[in-house]
């Protein structure tokens, strides 16, 4: 096993800051100084562009990790039920989340789902929105039904903005998030060239500040922030290429992520805070923009378990691990996961073929304990080390 | 049950028909076969085109109560299976692993194409990309999406419409090698509308007092024809014909319900039930509610299959856009707001004296909001409900003492409720 080099960064303590800050502090400043109003959203996909394009601020949510003792969070689900609804429903009673103007709930599986029925329920001066994306991908399909989604979305967000999303103004905010999307991917590239420079505890905490953050800002820290570590003497060590996969949506604990580097990890590719790498290029900024964001998601988007892809199913791990030049896989999932838990075996099944060495474990967002999964990371990394091809 | 109806003989000898016919497909291969989920089934659409439907939830409900589930979820477990997820999942996944043997002793045949109707489950999407890894046959997907504002939209149908015209049908036709028939389809949906109206007839007696049907334990063995491989049939028509006649005749010597133990005596409570049950214990389950002299008047489980009481018909006049309705429709499509007001329905019009929630911990479909469910029932209709955890088809996770425990309290506060409001 080996340690992580971690040296203090101005930038990721702003990020942690961000991370730790469940109040949302950033975007209530952000309401009261402009009165331009909030909409949150949860894993994995929501078109953020529609949101920006309508002049709200989008504020993405992926639960309270291990930040907030669950007291009335747990009144409303079952043990077997995973964490983040638990969180999610705690912020929202405990008033963490009075400074949105609604929610939405991507489509990903069960929970999440109904989540969005409970909060119709629970906080009904609120939108709360089903973002439900089609698993039909013929764009004469699937395709015309999203572009008419979009458009309805439009119209609830302008509902709360009270501007109407123009054409024009769609298009300005693809074309920002276009922006964005490119300094995502050289963050991503840099931490895969360099894990050493880019830790992936310092890139995870960055992309989470993404999420709150209004976007222009967003794009300029991560310009700050790759500048920055050309700079940093940081040496690489004798470390495990790894891909992680199975988190896109309750996320583990940021010590637990710190664990894992800890254990003689170096994390190259990861599914955390997938949203911003989502649609994996540029999305065109002429033309219909509802019809554009259709496209991107039905021709450009990634694989991921709650997409119906069963002719590609490990393809892009596979992918990911070969561009990464990764030497194995962790399949890191959250406890009662029905989308990743469900399709590990296959994606198991489909590694062994591939002669692709993988581990898995399980964990909670609020999970306290790291150290068995940090044994057995570890482990993994040492065998990998000793024993494999890369 | 001691007391054979002649609907529950019918039923019985349909069942057998079906298993037989698919041990004949398994070993004879005299006609294709299509693997389909209970929500959102298109069996009209399959039958036009002869082929036989198989539904995997059907398989896992009946290893179930024949005591097999417990092996077969553990043997999927050894091979990788999550202890975490769906159980009807790994029981199907076992069984398969163990020669596919379905619950009848006959053998399965493989599916020659799986209709992969995602209706209101996650699961299912996953469900069938495991058994096409497994069988590596043709699949097709039919995408309904949630009535999440409470209400299906006009661009919701379309998209169902266009998938099945353009996905779902050409591969039935691929698979059965024959056209599609719009009048044959029409036929077949004109035969579920009859069955319907008598099957809505038999749920709706439970308003009269006694009641002369349990709406959850017997209702599963209502929902059997309708929500499974006969609607469409003239064999569904009948049954539900015969069905009704022997309800009537219940209902005019002001008889209860029918339970294994024989007629129920005396009805001293009536309850609405939301949640699937447990099957594989299903009868002593039932006993826990039947020794207390509880009834069950209404359920959302027997509106998985479709909801029907709420006025919905299939229309051999539009037969495309009535299976997506019907689609749209299906219980667990339903957002929680939608859930709570038609259970709330439920409670009121059918004058029950609470409400049971049984949780299973297969299915985040219907328990992830139960708990919020179960404040909201009560603070809208003022009766209390009851909160218990089982599981479908996995034997461990249904504790007996625990359940009677819990009932037999729940059964005492509604006595104590009652007493205190006649003083």
């Amino acid at each position: 096993m080996s340690t992580v080099q971690t040296m203090s960064h101005p930038i990721i303590e702003r990020c942690e800051q961000l991370y730790e800050d469940l109040s949302l502090n950033y975007v209530r400043d952000q309401t009261n100084a402009t009165g331009r109003k909030a909409f949150g959203f949860m894993p994995v996909y929501f078109p953020r562009e529609i949101v920006y394009a309508s002049g709200l601020l989008p504020v993405g949510l992926m639960g309270a990790g291990d930040l907030l003792e669950i007291i009335k969070g747990d009144a409303y689900f079952q043990s077997y039920i995973c964490h983040i609804p638990r969180s999610t429903v705690e912020m929202g009673l405990s008033g963490h989340l009075d400074c949105l103007s609604g929610m939405a709930f991507p489509a990903i599986c069960d929970v999440i789902r109904n989540l969005s029925g409970m909060w119709k329920i629970m906080f009904p001066q609120k939108e709360s929105i089903y973002f439900d994306v089609p698993q039909n991908f013929d764009p004469q399909i699937g395709g015309h039904y999203l572009v008419e989604e979009l458009k309805q979305l439009a119209v609830r967000m302008s509902k709360i903005s009270g501007k109407p999303v123009t054409h024009e103004a769609l298009h300005a905010a693809i074309a920002l998030y276009n922006t964005h999307r490119e300094w995502v991917m050289k963050c991503y590239a840099q931490r895969s060239k360099k894990p050493w420079e880019v830790p992936t505890s310092e890139l995870y905490l960055l992309m989470r500040a993404g999420l709150i953050l209004d976007v222009q800002e967003h794009i300029e820290m991560m310009k700050a922030y790759l500048e920055s570590v050309a700079d940093l003497d940081r040496k690489p060590m004798d470390n495990a290429r790894v891909v992680l996969t199975g988190s896109f949506c309750e996320q583990p604990p940021i010590g637990l992520i710190r664990s894992l580097e800890r254990a003689g990890c170096y994390i190259v590719d990861d599914d955390w805070v997938l949203i911003h790498r989502w649609i994996k290029q540029a999305i065109p900024t002429q033309g219909d923009p509802f019809q554009n964001l259709a496209d991107a998601y039905l021709k450009h988007s990634m694989d991921a378990p709650f997409k119906y892809q069963p002719e590609r199913k490990g393809h892009q791990l596979k992918q990911c691990f070969i561009e990464n030049r990764a030497a194995g896989v962790l399949f890191c999932a959250p406890s009662f996961c029905d989308p990743a838990l469900l399709d590990r075996p296959m994606i198991q099944k489909f590694m062994e073929a591939e002669g692709i060495p993988y581990t898995s474990f399980k964990y909670a967002e609020n999970t306290g304990q790291y150290q068995v999964i940090k044994e057995q990371a570890g482990t993994f990394s040492d065998s990998l080390k000793l024993w494999g091809e890369a | 049950m001691t007391q054979k109806d002649q609907s529950m003989e019918i039923q019985k000898e349909m069942i057998a028909k079906h298993f037989t016919e698919l041990g004949k497909a398994a070993t004879e291969k005299h006609k294709k076969v299509v693997y389909t989920f209970v929500p959102g089934n298109l069996t009209e659409l399959i039958l036009s085109f002869d082929l036989l439907p198989v539904l995997p939830e059907i398989n896992a409900l009946q290893n179930g109560m024949r005591k097999r589930s417990g092996g077969y979820i553990t043997d999927a477990e050894k091979s990788g299976h999550s202890e975490d997820v769906c159980t009807y999942v790994k029981c199907d996944v076992g069984m398969m692993k163990g020669g596919n043997v379905g619950p009848t002793g006959e053998p399965l045949p493989k599916p020659d194409l799986l209709l992969l109707s995602y209706t209101g489950c996650f699961v299912f999407m996953k469900w069938f990309e495991i058994l096409q890894q497994e069988y590596n046959c043709p699949v097709v997907m039919l995408h309904i999406p949630y009535q999440s504002d409470g209400a299906p939209t006009a661009n919701m149908q379309a998209y169902i419409v266009n998938q099945l015209r353009e996905k779902v049908i050409p591969a039935l036709e691929t698979c059965s090698g024959k056209k599609f028939n719009p009048a044959r389809l029409s036929e077949l949906l004109a035969l579920s509308a009859r069955a319907e109206e008598d099957f809505v007839w038999v749920l709706e007696s439970a308003k009269h007092k006694p009641s002369p049907i349990d709406a959850y334990f017997g209702g599963v063995y209502y929902i059997g024809p309708i929500f499974t491989f006969f609607r469409g049939t003239e064999e569904a028509v009948e049954y539900y014909r015969v069905l009704r006649k022997e309800v009537e005749e219940r209902l005019a010597q002001q008889l209860g319900p029918v339970t294994p133990d024989g007629t129920m005596p005396k009805e001293k409570f009536r309850l609405v039930v939301e949640g699937p049950p447990n099957w594989t214990s299903f009868r002593e389950f039932w006993k826990m509610f039947y020794d207390e002299g509880a009834v069950v008047v209404a359920s959302s489980y027997t509106k998985v299959g479709g909801i029907y009481d709420q006025g919905f018909r299939h229309d051999p006049e539009k037969p495309l856009e009535t299976l997506a309705d019907y689609c749209l429709g299906c219980y667990t499509n339903l957002n929680l707001p939608s859930r709570v007001e038609l259970l709330e329905k439920y409670i009121k019009e059918y004058d029950a004296d609470g409400f049971v929630i049984n949780s299973v911990k297969s299915c985040n479909s219907f328990s992830a909001g139960q708990l919020l469910i179960l404040r909201e029932l009560e603070k809208r209709t003022g009766r209390a409900g009851g909160f218990i955890e089982s599981d479908l088809v996995d034997p461990r996770y249904f504790s007996a003492s625990n359940l009677k425990n819990r009932l037999e309290s729940y059964f005492q506060m509604l006595e104590q409720k009652r007493e205190k409001a006649a003083l």
